[in-house]
């Protein structure tokens, strides 16, 4: 996830100086950058505490709007896997559950407002329904990318209601959201790593 | 008296905001946050931590937002504070931060101090 922000540093600050403030992908990679300083001598943690502290340095790290809600979603997520040593794939899928839920609330956003939350839902859905057909770990989170990336797609044919972008409004149509599209990096890391 | 907090992504901004509150309400516990740790145009939760911790009181703060991320992180760090005193306000941050520095200065209330930052929200320039 560190590796893949900081490659796609560059596309996603294009993506979001073509309709916002162009600094989710310089602010993306600063705060995973943190993130790799912070947990670097985290080898003996539970997984619940290298998601909490993840999310914390994102917070303080990111400076953007990505920071609080991808922070959100971590700590979130820290939260359910408190004391746990090992994730299977219910526990992830309820981590992108508790993530949506809490970036919904931080950020008092819906689905079709043209954010992460429009590549998001989908996955989620998508992930939930590959389980219960009782599809492979990689299949569930390789529908979880398809999806997402749907939502990407998506996101290019609506105006954002939500966000910095919300001020071009109807001229944000044609261009695709920033932080849908940097989840779904993030997610196709995790399809790639199994 | 009551604190004010300015957050902004703009280091500049959240000081001219500051600056401006002098100009009227020179006394008042007024604390700027403005830009991204390194210096950079963003929002800082160490910094709006800061200048929350810099002028709360019993009398409690108001915290005056411009945008985005400055919404949000200034709600992480009120609820991890934990006060009931911190008040979160929707109103622009010059004219509110003038209204709100003045009311402070003459000893009214938390609940007045918002009422008077949130009537800038409203109020007619002309």
């Amino acid at each position: 996830m560190i590796r893949c922000m900081e490659q796609e540093k560059e596309f996603l600050t294009d993506l979001d100086n073509a309709i916002a403030d162009g600094d989710h992908g310089i602010n993306m990679a600063r705060g995973f950058c943190a993130v790799e300083q912070k947990i670097a001598d985290f080898g003996s943690k539970d997984i619940g505490t290298v998601l909490k502290t993840a999310g914390m340095t994102l917070v303080s790290a990111v400076g953007g709007s990505a920071g609080p809600l991808y922070g959100t979603a971590f700590m979130k997520s820290g939260m359910i896997m408190n004391g746990k040593n090992e994730m299977n794939i219910s526990d992830f899928i309820e981590c992108i559950k508790v993530s949506v839920e809490g970036i919904m609330q931080r950020g008092k956003a819906v689905r079709g407002e043209k954010t992460m939350l429009d590549a998001m839902i989908p996955s989620l859905e998508a992930m939930e329904k590959a389980f219960s057909d009782g599809l492979s770990d990689k299949e569930i989170i390789e529908h979880g990318v398809e999806a997402a990336k749907n939502g990407v797609e998506f996101t290019k044919t609506i105006a954002a209601t939500k966000g910095r972008a919300s001020y071009i409004g109807e001229r944000s149509i044609g261009h695709q959201d920033p932080g849908a599209t940097s989840y779904t990096f993030l997610l196709d890391v995790v399809a790639n790593a199994l | 008296m009551v604190g004010i907090v300015i957050v902004s992504h703009s280091r500049l901004l959240a000081q001219g905001v500051l600056d401006a509150t002098k100009i009227m309400a020179d006394g008042c516990p007024v604390a700027a946050a403005g830009g991204t740790d390194d210096g950079g145009y963003g929002t800082s939760y160490e910094q709006i931590r800061s200048a929350v911790d810099a002028v709360y009181s019993a009398d409690g703060v108001v915290v005056l937002v411009d945008m985005g991320s400055a919404v949000m992180t200034a709600e992480m760090v009120i609820e991890d504070m934990g006060y009931d005193n911190i008040l979160l306000l929707d109103c622009p941050i010059a004219e509110g931060a003038v209204a709100a520095s003045l009311s402070s200065l003459c000893g009214d209330d938390l609940e007045t101090v918002k009422n008077q930052a949130l009537s800038s929200k409203t109020e007619a320039k002309w």
